[in-house]
């Protein structure tokens, strides 16, 4: 049996990164000039019909900056094959908005924009989803404290800095030993 | 004879048509907080337990508070039940405005009393930042006892408002 993995590696061998297998789990790791084309033939040739998720990591300082998680799903003939793939961008490059391959990818891209504050080409309705238009952060950005910011649009909404006590209290990952990874008070901006 | 009664009025049971005798404030004091009309401000899980208050088991009715106004015109006291965003945060006091005088709010659980356990960019830090709040109630939710705890104290609060006369002459003067 031919895996989705090799019939990827094969089809786009330059563009194909890495691939991981992981308890059945596939991920391919693809550049990102060549991404929306990988989805678009596993979508059309692989059958993969189902958008799941579409998300985002902002890794603060290494470069580049942004990675994109695409969630697929293959739903026809009982197949149930699940299928991640991922790129990473720089942080002034725009991605490519999928919404014309499946509409639901609107939603998650509007998301991710509101919250990490990553613009899509072609998207179509480019506007925020959680925050009010005009609220002048991207909030899970890693540089974006999680206190918040104090901000006010008059008759909209305001927003002001949350007490944290000391706070807040994360977790950092590390291998080190579990007493390094115990959630303490960092403290930012 | 009740205490109440006794304080405020002579009763003459000769009498025909059972006249009572009382003062103004207690009198209407007596029925504002008998006949408390919620604005269900309900915003997250809180509402669940405000709604479980309205049902036959616990029964806010015995409260005379049964009559949940979704409009805020016809509202007496807001029961701010749930985490208030600041995106939401202005359409509650927008709400709150509406209501006409006189008017009480209870902030129902940790996220309204507070912002709870959100310390977050998004959720306001407890709805007196806006509105003043007469009860405030503990728990995450709070029971449905804890629900009618709050009520009957701000029942107690509002039998023990000031002349009514002398409100509205201050109101004025202001």
């Amino acid at each position: 049996m031919t895996s989705i993995l090799s019939i990827l590696k094969d089809r786009f061998s330059g563009a194909i990164l890495d691939t991981v297998e992981f308890r059945g789990e596939q991920t391919v790791i693809v550049e990102k000039a060549k991404a929306k084309e990988v989805i678009k033939y596993c979508r059309d040739e692989l059958g993969f019909d189902y958008l799941i998720d579409v998300s985002s990591l902002d890794h603060l300082g290494e470069e580049p900056r942004w990675e994109l998680v695409y969630e697929l799903y293959a739903l026809g003939n009982g197949a149930h094959h699940h299928l991640r793939i991922k790129y990473k961008m720089a942080e002034d490059d725009k991605a490519d908005s999928v919404s014309d391959l499946w509409p639901t990818a609107g939603w998650h891209e509007r998301e991710i924009y509101d919250m990490m504050g990553i613009e899509f080409n072609g998207l179509a309705d480019h506007r925020r989803i959680l925050m009010w238009e005009g609220y002048p952060y991207f909030p899970l950005r890693k540089d974006f404290p999680l206190a918040g910011r104090p901000s006010e649009m008059p008759d909209v909404a305001f927003t002001d800095r949350a007490p944290l006590a000391g706070g807040p209290f994360v977790t950092s990952p590390t291998s080190a030993s579990t007493v390094h990874r115990e959630p303490r008070s960092r403290e930012m901006d | 004879m009740p205490e109440t009664i006794e304080q405020h009025a002579a009763y003459d049971s000769k009498i025909e048509g059972n006249i009572i005798f009382t003062k103004t404030d207690a009198a209407i004091n007596w029925m504002r907080k008998n006949s408390l009309w919620p604005m269900p401000m309900g915003l997250a899980c809180c509402a669940i337990e405000l709604m479980a208050s309205g049902a036959s088991r616990f029964d806010i009715a015995r409260f005379g508070a049964e009559v949940m106004r979704f409009s805020p015109r016809q509202s007496d006291v807001m029961i701010v039940a749930g985490t208030v965003t600041y995106k939401m945060a202005l359409a509650v006091k927008r709400i709150w405005d509406q209501m006409p005088e006189p008017k009480w709010c209870i902030a129902m659980g940790a996220c309204a009393s507070s912002g709870g356990m959100y310390r977050s960019y998004a959720v306001l830090q407890g709805i007196d930042n806006l509105i003043p709040v007469d009860v405030y109630i503990s728990g995450c939710p709070p029971r449905p006892e804890a629900v009618l705890e709050g009520l009957m104290r701000l029942q107690d609060k509002i039998s023990k408002e000031g002349s009514s006369v002398a409100h509205f002459k201050t109101e004025k003067a202001v």
